[in-house]
C-alpha cells in the first residue's frame, strides 16, 4: 500500500498510514478480500458496462467509436457530517445563480451596484438578448446545475467550476452505484451508504413542477438529444427511459397551434417541459444558427409565450463562463446577503492588466483556462507543459488577455484506484448534480467522481483519459 | 409513441428477422454444397444470391460462385451494404436510437449479438467456421425475440416489433419459395412430379421446416404439398398464411388502440382475401411464381401504408 505523498490531501489514508474515519468500514471489508479477486472484478465491471451500452464518444476521434469511461472500484467516500457542510454550502451557490441569471436578463442591481463589470456579459457569447425581460416558468432559470468541487485539505473544498448550461455525466453516478451494488453487494450491506438511485424520478418531480401555467396536472416531459452520435448520448436516452419521459430529436418536434409537439404514431402531442441536451445556438434555427437542424423552428416564440418549460433556460451558460466565474463570491454575498460558504479557487483575470502581467511571470507555475472553454480542452497547465507550450500561451495571452484566466496550480486530494501493483493514489474532483424548482433546491448524495487515472495527473475529464468512480455519501 | 421510434423499432425487428432468414438460407446452400457435385453446388450459391437479390452486386467482385466467397459476401463483405454484418449493425443502431422504448434486456440481447458477431465476422469466415458463425446469427436473432417476447409491455411498441418480424418472415418465405421452384427446377414439366427429393429438402431446411414437414406429411415430397405447406398451412409459424394472421391481430390491436383504422388496414383487408380460403390448386391454377411475386409486391405495400399511418417519417 502507497502513502500519499505528503502534499497532497489523501482522502483514504493520513500522512501516519492510517485509514481516515469515512474509510474504516470499507478498509475492514477489503482486508477481507482473498489475493486475485481485484482482477476478476475489473473483467466483470468492464464487460458490465460493454453489455449495457455505457459508453462513451470522443470527439475528433474519426470512426466516432463508443469508448467506455474507464470505472475504478475503490469507492470515493465522504463522510455524513463533511457532505452536511457542502451541501449547504452548494445550495446556497446554486440559489445565487438562479437570482444572478434572473438579475441579468432584468434589472441588472448587481452591474448597476457596481459588483460586476457590464462588459462581462456584454461580450459574452452565451448571453441572450431574446431573454431579457422574460422570466421562464417558475423563475427558475438553473434546473440543473453541477458544482465542480476539489479539495485540497481535510475541510478545504473549493468549487472549481459552475456548470449551468448542460452538466452532464450523472447517469455514470448511477450505473456506478450499481455497478458496485451488482459486483459486492455484501459491501453495502456492512457501509451505509446513502441512496442515489431515486434521481430520475426527482428529476422528472421537478421538471415537472417547473411546467408552464396550463400544462395540467401531469406535464409531458420531453428529453431533447442530438442523437446517438452525440458524446453524451446514453446519458440521454438513459434519463428519458427512467423518467418515464420520451426521448425526442429535433425532427420529432414542430410548433402547431402555437405549442411545441411531439410527432406520435396518432398525430402530434404537446410538450409541456423540454428537458434540451442541446446547446442553446441549436436551439431554434429562427432565433439562433440558422442551419440547426437538431432544433425546433419556433420554439423560442412558444417559450417566450409562456408554452413550454426549457430546461436549463436558454442563455443560463453565462454563470458558465470562468470570467464570471471569478466573481461568484462577489455574486453569492450579493444575492443571498450571506459570505459564501464554499470558496472560489484564487483565480487571474487576465483581462485585468496587474493580474496579466503577474501571471505573465508565472506561467510555469499556473494553470491558464479559456473563459468559454469546457471538457478540458484549450488550457495549459504550467508545471508539465513544454517550453513551447508555455510560449504559444505566452503570445495567445498577450494577443487577447480578456479571454484567460489563470489559477494556481492545486494539490488536489488523492484517492487509492486500484492498479496492477494494489492501490495507488490519483488525483480526483466530485461534481454534485443540483435540481431547483420552485418546490426548492434538492442535491444528490455524492456526486461524479472523476479521477486522473495517469500518476501525478490533474486532468480528469473523460474527454482526456480520466476515468469515475463511485462516490459515498456515508449514512452516518 | 413516437412516430421516429416506432419507425425505428419497426425496422430493427425487420432487420434481425432478415439477419436470421439469411442464415438459414446459406446453411441450406452450404449442406447442398456438400453433398452435391460442383455444377449443383455453383448453382445452389448462385440461387441464393439471386434470392437475397444480390446478384448483380456479386458479380461485379467475383466471377465463381464459391461457398467462401458467396459466404465472404453475403455475411460481412465491405462491398456488399446488405451483408448480414451491416444488419445486426443497423439492427443495433436501431436499438440504441429507440433505447427508451426497450427493455434492458431486449438492449443487451441486440447489443452483446452484435459485439459477439461483430467480432466473429471480423476476419474472414473459412468453411470450418461457417457453421459456429451462421448458428451464432440465428442465436443472436433468437435472443433479441425471445428477450422481447419475454420481457416488453403488450402494448404498442410490441405491435411495431410484432409487424416488422412478419412482413419480413412473409417476404422472405416467398422469396425464398418462389426461387427455389422457379429457378432450380430444369423445367416446368417437372412440376408436381416427385423430383430430387434433395432439392426439395433443401427448400424446406432453408426455412427450417424440414422436421415440421416432414412430421405432417410423412413420405409425400412433391411441389404442391410443399407449397401448401410454406404458403397455406396456419401451424408453421413461417407460412404466408401464419405470418398474416399474425399481422392482422397486431394491425387490429393498433386499430383497437388508437381508435381509428388507416390505410394498411384496408391493405390487410385485401391481403386477406388473397390468401383465405385460398387452396393450393388455387395457387397453382394461377401460377405460383406469378402468386408470388403478387404477394410480394402486396406485402411491401401494406408495409408502406404501415409507414404512413403510423408517421414514421414527417
Amino acid at each position: 500500500m502507497t502513502a500519499s505523498e505528503p502534499s497532497n490531501f489523501d482522502e483514504m489514508h493520513a500522512p501516519d498510514g492510517s485509514v481516515r474515519q469515512a474509510y474504516r468500514g470499507y478498509q475492514r471489508w477489503l482486508e477481507q478480500q482473498e489475493d486475485g479477486w481485484m482482477k476478476r472484478k475489473d473483467f466483470e465491471a468492464e464487460s458490465f458496462f460493454r453489455r449495457t451500452g455505457i459508453t462513451f464518444n470522443v470527439y475528433g476521434e474519426n470512426d466516432a467509436e463508443e469508448r467506455l469511461i474507464p470505472f475504478d472500484m475503490v469507492p470515493r467516500i465522504i463522510s455524513g457530517g463533511e457532505w452536511r457542510r457542502l451541501s449547504k454550502g452548494i445550495e446556497q451557490r446554486v440559489r445565487a445563480l438562479n437570482a444572478f441569471m434572473h438579475d441579468l436578463y432584468h434589472r441588472q442591481e448587481i452591474i448597476r451596484s457596481g459588483r460586476l463589470p457590464e462588459r462581462l456579459f456584454r461580450n459574452n457569447a452565451a448571453w441572450l438578448p431574446q431573454m431579457v425581460g422574460f422570466t421562464p416558468p417558475g423563475g427558475v432559470y438553473t434546473h440543473i446545475t453541477g458544482i465542480d468541487l476539489v479539495r485540497t485539505g481535510p475541510d478545504e473544498f473549493m468549487v472549481l467550476e459552475d456548470n449551468a448550461r448542460t452538466p452532464s455525466g450523472v447517469s455514470y453516478m448511477l450505473e456506478n452505484r450499481e455497478t458496485m451494488m451488482a459486483m459486492f453487494p455484501e459491501l453495502f450491506s456492512t457501509v451505509k451508504v446513502r441512496d442515489v438511485s431515486d434521481y430520475p424520478r426527482r428529476l422528472a418531480k421537478s421538471l415537472a413542477a417547473c411546467a408552464p401555467q396550463g400544462a395540467g396536472p401531469k406535464p409531458s416531459i420531453a428529453v431533447l438529444t442530438p442523437g446517438i452520435f452525440n458524446s453524451a448520448y446514453y446519458e440521454h436516452a438513459f434519463l428519458a427511459d427512467q423518467m418515464g419521459a420520451e426521448l425526442v430529436e429535433g425532427s420529432d418536434l414542430r410548433v402547431v397551434n402555437g405549442k411545441v409537439q411531439m410527432r406520435t404514431t396518432v398525430g402530434f402531442r404537446p410538450v409541456d417541459v423540454l428537458y434540451r441536451r442541446v446547446d442553446d445556438e441549436y436551439l431554434d434555427p429562427l432565433s439562433f444558427n440558422p442551419d440547426s437542424v437538431l432544433g425546433v423552428p419556433g420554439i423560442m416564440d412558444v417559450y417566450r409565450a409562456g408554452n413550454i418549460t426549457i430546461a436549463n433556460a436558454p442563455g443560463t451558460g453565462v454563470a458558465d463562463d470562468k470570467a464570471i466565474y471569478s466573481f461568484m463570491p462577489e455574486i453569492v454575498e450579493f444575492y443571498t446577503g450571506e459570505e459564501a460558504i464554499l470558496p472560489n479557487v484564487e483565480t487571474w483575470r487576465c483581462a485585468d492588466p496587474d493580474s496579466l502581467k503577474y501571471v505573465l511571470d508565472n506561467l510555469a507555475d499556473l494553470v491558464v483556462k479559456e473563459v468559454h472553454g469546457s471538457g478540458g480542452y484549450g488550457m495549459l497547465i504550467g508545471p508539465t507543459a513544454s517550453k513551447k507550450d508555455i510560449a504559444t500561451f505566452r503570445k495567445k495571452l498577450e494577443n487577447n488577455p480578456d479571454n484567460y484566466i489563470a489559477q494556481p496550480t492545486l494539490s488536489l486530494s488523492t484517492c487509492p484506484i486500484f492498479t496492477k501493483k494494489g492501490l495507488a493514489p490519483r488525483h480526483v474532483d466530485l461534481r454534485p448534480f443540483v435540481l431547483c424548482s420552485p418546490d426548492g433546491v434538492d442535491i444528490t448524495p455524492g456526486g461524479l467522481t472523476r479521477v486522473a487515472l495517469k500518476k501525478g495527473s490533474l486532468v480528469v475529464n473523460s474527454s482526456q483519459g480520466g476515468g469515475t468512480k463511485d462516490s459515498w455519501v456515508l449514512d452516518d | 409513441m413516437l412516430g421516429r421510434v416506432a419507425h425505428g423499432i419497426f425496422w430493427m425487428y425487420r432487420y434481425l428477422e432478415r439477419a436470421e432468414n439469411t442464415a438459414r438460407l446459406l446453411a441450406a446452400g452450404q449442406r447442398m454444397a456438400l453433398t452435391r457435385g460442383q455444377d449443383l453446388a455453383d448453382s445452389e450459391w448462385k440461387s441464393v444470391l439471386t434470392t437475397l437479390g444480390l446478384r448483380p452486386a456479386y458479380e461485379e467482385h467475383f466471377e465463381d460462385y464459391t461457398g467462401a466467397h458467396v459466404c465472404d459476401f453475403v455475411l460481412r463483405s465491405k462491398h456488399n451494404p446488405e451483408s448480414v454484418l451491416s444488419m445486426v449493425e443497423r439492427a443495433r443502431t436501431n436499438a440504441r436510437t429507440c433505447r427508451s422504448a426497450l427493455t434492458a434486456e431486449v438492449w443487451e440481447a441486440v447489443n452483446e449479438g452484435w459485439m459477439t458477431l461483430r467480432d466473429l465476422l471480423a476476419k474472414p469466415v473459412r468453411d470450418a467456421t461457417l457453421g459456429a458463425a451462421l448458428g451464432a446469427i440465428r442465436r443472436e436473432s433468437t435472443l433479441a425475440r425471445g428477450a422481447t417476447h419475454g420481457s416488453m409491455l403488450r402494448n404498442e411498441t410490441y405491435c411495431f416489433t410484432r409487424l416488422g418480424t412478419f412482413l419480413e418472415r412473409a417476404d422472405n418465405t416467398a422469396r425464398i419459395l418462389d426461387v427455389k421452384y422457379y429457378l432450380l427446377l430444369p423445367s416446368i414439366s417437372y412440376v408436381g412430379t416427385p423430383l430430387d427429393s434433395g432439392q426439395w429438402d433443401n427448400v424446406l431446411r432453408s426455412l427450417s421446416a424440414e422436421r415440421a414437414y416432414r412430421w405432417l406429411n410423412a413420405g409425400r415430397m412433391d411441389a404442391r404439398s410443399i407449397a401448401d405447406f410454406l404458403i397455406l398451412d396456419d401451424r408453421f409459424p413461417r407460412s404466408l398464411v401464419f405470418c398474416y394472421s399474425t399481422l392482422r391481430e397486431n394491425l387490429a390491436e393498433l386499430a383497437q388502440l388508437h381508435g381509428a383504422e388507416g390505410e394498411c388496414h384496408a391493405a390487410m383487408r385485401e391481403a386477406d382475401l388473397r390468401l383465405n380460403d385460398k387452396t393450393v390448386e388455387d395457387i397453382f391454377e394461377q401460377g405460383l411464381h406469378q402468386f408470388l411475386l403478387e404477394f410480394i409486391a402486396d406485402n411491401q405495400r401494406l408495409a408502406g401504408a404501415i409507414a404512413q399511418d403510423y408517421r414514421f417519417v414527417s
